[in-house]
């Protein structure tokens, strides 16, 4: 019980979050019988994350907050741009690849930012991260034109920005 | 306007139908393991995307929109998870990959182990 008052803020921010997603999820607003039972497993919940120890910094990243939303929204684009030419190589009516393994640094200070980076290098489709190291990825690309290492690289410092310097 | 919302609808869920079916070609069509898991990726994310925003603009009322938007975040949360784990076990079991123009299976991966002294070494 000690570590559920030293995280009092990101308790509430947890509350805050489940509470609106069982809100919405159900839909009832004023059947007191069904949001009681809403209320107990809130606090069901919050029981079990607090005794597996994942109201922290990663399990509940308020530190991300607000600069994910720009971030997912330019991800959108780079997915949908990516999408557009994978479809054209699929469409292609010779198949000419030439698939490529390249090692990008991913110099991110935490683990949470480094996994926003390899998971998005994966989200967008023609490169996949395959392998992640203590420093760097090891990312499969489809094409030597997907295989663009300084655009990953950005997309890695945009990754980083996302935990202010304060936050770590 | 419900007629401009249909038509804009019917174009997303078509576009979107179109994407899904590009990457199954593609999974066909791609030489190996790991180019055939790219063409994959068209299908998860622009394809899936493509069809709840079509399906989106179809809703009756707010709370159907909340949950496709959730289905939306949900699938962006998860799928690169699980099209890493496909890609690392391949790689953890020493599949190497067609590189280059030639596509010759060049660079197996390493062992673990080879891997860990390796690293040491330099």
């Amino acid at each position: 019980m000690k570590s559920f008052f030293a995280t009092t803020g990101r308790s509430l921010v947890l509350i805050a979050g489940l509470c609106a997603l069982w809100l919405l999820l159900s839909g009832y607003w004023n059947y007191a019988t069904l949001v009681a039972f809403g209320v107990f497993s809130v606090g069901l919940t919050l029981w079990f994350a607090d005794r597996a120890d994942v109201v922290d910094r990663e399990g509940v990243p308020t530190s991300i907050f607000p600069r994910i939303i720009p971030y997912m929204s330019w991800l959108f684009l780079e997915i949908g741009k990516a999408n557009i030419q994978v479809a054209r190589e699929v469409l292609k009516k010779d198949i000419k690849l030439a698939p490529k393994l390249i090692k990008v640094p991913a110099p991110q200070p935490s683990d949470l930012t480094r996994t926003i980076f390899a998971n998005s290098v994966t989200l967008t489709p023609g490169t996949v991260t395959v392998d992640v190291r203590e420093d760097s990825l090891l990312i499969h690309a489809l094409d030597e034109s997907f295989a663009d290492v300084p655009a990953i690289c950005e997309m890695g410092d945009k990754a980083t920005r996302l935990e202010a310097k304060g936050d770590r | 306007m419900l007629l401009i919302l249909d038509i804009l609808s019917f174009l997303l869920l078509a576009a979107g139908g179109a994407f899904v079916l590009i990457g199954a070609v593609g999974v066909l069509r791609f030489p190996d393991f790991y180019t055939r898991m790219h063409a994959a990726g068209v299908t998860d994310t622009l394809g899936a995307d493509l069809i709840l925003l079509g399906l989106l603009l179809q809703v009756p009322d707010v709370m159907t929109a909340v949950k496709i938007l959730l289905i939306i975040f949900f699938l962006l949360m998860t799928s690169p998870v699980a099209t890493h784990s496909v890609a690392h076990a391949a790689y953890a079991g020493r599949e190497a990959p067609l590189t280059g123009k030639l596509l010759l299976r060049e660079h197996v991966p390493l062992s673990p182990e080879a891997e860990r002294e390796k690293e040491l070494q330099r």
